[in-house]
């Protein structure tokens, strides 16, 4: 004990005054977007070894272009301070990336970015605002605007050289084939399936299609398994939960399996296109997803069954990007129902004495 | 043992908990006590005396305000040099008495006697008599929960040793150091209430608790010591008995509405001390933790002592360490001080001096709808929504969506990435929520 009276806090001196909690978590949504970009990276790897230099471009013009739009709209537009550097842009860029093809031109590559960026994120009020996942409403848009160019796949790098430099993506001649009654009548009577002549015709097989190799498609989607390490990768990190991918990826399966009849028709359907990286990647978009569990469920069987509808009765070979923004727009709607019960709500127990 | 129990929801803190190896100490009597009429949930006490008298320690200097309110007794002897409003933890200032010691005047001895075999209304009476109220924080008067109305039998006290706050080890120490005395507590409460189990729930990070206490209520064939998952807010009231009993506390019920009455372990000590000695409630173990002080440490003190003169008796601060934020109770629900001029009141559990690192804030961005705070909430409620209809003031929604019971545990906060200040808006939610009830009654 001391006599000294003087306070330990000069009068001037403030102590600093908040509400609790004082302890904050190490985690920021910097954090969290670069951590998504983080697992984005053996697909990434998978999409240059595939497509080489054309890949690099596309991702790189895309990204800028998301960059860009943020940078200019930030600063000129909203007068606000530029956000860049929480990985958000860069991440929407990479996702707008990832489906489309490699051969497109770099400027339609960098207006993707633009238009994600703009008309998918800013136009709403910015980050956490956006109704639509901002790549999948790029993809659409410029779908519209370029079919030609948005739908030329090119052959990826290790497929013996042919005279073609592009070629088909498997739910392309598999949508072809079966819109072929001649075809049909052929390989009933040779007794091969549909899911056979595809892959015959694309030299491919199940293994092929899991690891992303020989494959035709858009950049991110090719490699199952870089998109599952990925996916691996921010489960563990807490990022998102396995509901909505489960949902949306056992819908297909289950729904291909009843409506195709096979089990080789299910694992096909599992295995191509963009179902991997949008049940990964895109419905796992925290912005336009539901927040709940039981909201999650629900969305990724609303994206898996409609994904299925468009593969086999649509006009377009796949269907993953319409039906994640036909569900982004349902998801307030999903949130209303799927309020959790809150705790304590129920009857009071009768306790004897 | 039992097997390890816990409730749904919650998170995992750093537990910060650096002091849990050092033994109480009992500090000297402060040389002045601030004394708030109001250290409880309830009406303020009444005061008894004026500027000038002469009061003795343990004196009764401001009577309950009403059934629900608790004594205030002095906690050093000497003379009342001052009344009126002055800083309470808080936040606000209120009516208070300052005791300004007399060295001369002799503590007061309390020879012990065996409590356990007096007259149920002579029990009650005593801990009502010693301004008893839950240690734990909520500073709920003890002598109310002992007294349920008589539709509402208890079957089961749960004694409550989880401490889930990081950086708090006093009640740690207090199982320790004195785990009899809190059993004899817990014996007593059982009485009163005529309850047939007594379970004390531990968190797992506490082994030697468990097993002290475990060893010591080997004997007793009603009570249990009930290790606890390590889990935030574990110590909450209605996790507590969901994680013992499996017991939902309906929305807006008390626990005596399951049959369950909770209690600090620390009241429980009190409460012994208050049957067994007839000694009111003058001090309490309150942890002293954060990088500013030099001896960081679980000590007793005087209720009223101040935070300033608190620290100065442990040692004071380190030099060149310059504090920024001081907090009561924990960093989870503990309130930050606006100067150390503030007393220690009888639900201090801890004081926290934290230097720049420690107070350091985390910037604020965009809600990016993650979902993290609803996979937190111990209440299961949706903090994000709930934020959204308080900021544009849908004071009905709010309710709807269960603003009330929400108990501010802060995990929602915690585990934001954003680093929303929500438990700060349900703060004010609640007030306005609560004002809007009143209107629609009133109407």
């Amino acid at each position: 004990m001391t006599n000294e009276t003087k306070p330990f806090m000069p009068a001037a001196k403030k102590l600093l005054v908040t509400s609790s909690p004082h302890l904050h978590e190490n985690i920021t949504t910097a954090r969290v977007m670069w951590d998504v970009n983080l697992a984005l990276l053996p697909a990434l790897l998978m999409a240059l070894y595939n497509f080489r230099g054309k890949a690099a471009i596309v991702i790189l013009m895309s990204v800028l272009g998301a960059v860009v739009a943020e940078w200019a709209i930030q600063k000129f537009l909203f007068k606000k301070p530029c956000s860049i550097a929480d990985g958000s842009a860069i991440l929407t860029g990479i996702l707008f990336a990832f489906c489309v093809p490699a051969a497109l031109p770099w400027w339609i590559a960098f207006l993707g970015g633009v238009v994600a960026i703009s008309l998918g994120k800013q136009v709403y009020g910015g980050l956490g605002q956006n109704i639509f996942n901002p790549a999948h409403v790029a993809r659409a848009i410029l779908l519209a605007s370029w079919p030609v160019y948005m739908t030329t796949w090119l052959k990826p790098a290790g497929v013996a050289a042919t005279d073609a430099i592009t070629c088909a993506t498997p739910l392309g001649v598999l949508k072809e084939a079966s819109r072929n009654p001649e075809l049909l009548n052929q390989l009933s009577e040779k007794g091969t399936s549909l899911i056979t002549h595809t892959l015959n015709q694309l030299q491919v097989s199940f293994s092929d299609l899991f690891l992303g190799l020989k494959l035709s498609g858009s950049l991110g989607e090719t490699s199952k398994l870089a998109l599952l390490i990925g996916g691996l990768y921010l489960l563990i990190r807490g990022h998102i939960t396995w509901h909505a991918p489960v949902s949306m990826i056992a819908t297909v399966f289950a729904g291909a399996l009843v409506l195709g009849g096979s089990l080789e028709f299910a694992i096909f359907h599992l295995l191509t296109g963009g179902l991997i990286i949008g049940a990964i990647f895109m419905i796992t978009d925290m912005v336009t997803s539901p927040m709940t569990n039981t909201g999650q469920l629900i969305f990724g069987f609303g994206c898996g069954a409609i994904t299925l509808l468009i593969r086999m009765k649509g006009g377009y070979p796949e269907g993953v990007c319409y039906s994640i923004l036909i569900m982004n727009s349902i998801v307030p709607l999903i949130d209303k129902f799927t309020v959790p019960t809150k705790f304590g709500m129920v009857a009071p127990k009768e306790v004897k004495a | 043992m039992l097997s390890i129990r816990t409730f749904e929801g919650g998170l995992h803190p750093p537990e910060l908990k650096n002091t849990a190896d050092k033994c109480i100490v009992n500090l000297p009597l402060p040389e002045k006590v601030i004394l708030h009429v109001s250290q409880h949930i309830g009406a303020p006490a009444k005061p008894l005396f004026k500027i000038t008298d002469k009061v003795e320690t343990g004196q009764v200097i401001a009577e309950p305000g009403g059934f629900v309110s608790a004594r205030i007794h002095a906690t050093i002897s000497g003379k009342i040099i001052g009344a009126g409003n002055f800083m309470h933890p808080f936040g606000v200032p209120s009516p208070a008495i300052v005791i300004e010691r007399n060295q001369e005047t002799p503590e007061p001895e309390y020879p012990p006697e065996n409590g356990f075999n007096l007259d149920l209304a002579e029990i009650k009476t005593r801990i009502q008599n010693a301004g008893l109220v839950g240690l734990g924080g909520a500073t709920f008067p003890t002598h109310v929960k002992l007294s349920p109305p008589e539709n509402k039998p208890i079957d089961t006290v749960i004694l409550n040793g989880v401490e889930c706050e990081p950086a708090l080890t006093s009640d740690h120490r207090l199982m320790l150091e004195e785990g009899d005395k809190i059993i004899s507590g817990l014996k007593l409460i059982l009485k009163v209430l005529n309850a047939k189990k007594g379970i004390i729930g531990i968190e797992n990070n506490k082994q030697d608790a468990i097993k002290l206490l475990s060893e010591k209520v080997k004997g007793e064939a009603n009570i249990e010591v009930q290790p606890l998952e390590v889990k935030y807010p574990q110590g909450g009231e209605k996790q507590l008995i969901m994680a013992c009993l499996d017991r939902e506390v309906p929305s807006g019920a008390l626990p005596m509405d399951v049959g369950v009455v909770v209690q600090n372990v620390a009241t429980a000590a009190a409460v012994a001390d208050a049957v067994n000695l007839k000694r009111p409630l003058i001090e309490r173990v309150v942890t002293l933790a954060g990088n500013c002080v030099k001896n960081p440490g679980n000590y007793r003190v005087r209720i009223g002592t101040t935070v300033d003169e608190f620290i100065r008796m442990t040692g004071g601060l380190k030099e060149g360490v310059e504090p920024v934020k001081v907090i009561m109770g924990g960093p989870m629900m503990g309130f930050a001080m606006f100067d150390m001029n503030i007393p220690i009141i009888k639900g201090t559990s801890g004081i926290l001096v934290w230097d720049k690192e420690e107070a350091k804030i985390c910037e604020q961005t965009a809600c990016i709808r993650c979902g993290r705070c609803i996979r937190a909430c111990p209440m299961n409620l949706m903090p994000q929504q709930l934020k959204r209809v308080i900021d544009t003031k849908k004071w009905d929604q709010a309710d709807t969506l269960g603003i009330l019971d929400c108990m501010e545990c802060g995990s929602c906060a915690f585990t934001c990435p954003a680093g929303l200040p929500l438990i700060q808006t349900f703060k004010m939610g609640k007030k306005m929520v609560m004002a809007e009830r009143k209107k629609a009654q009133a109407k």
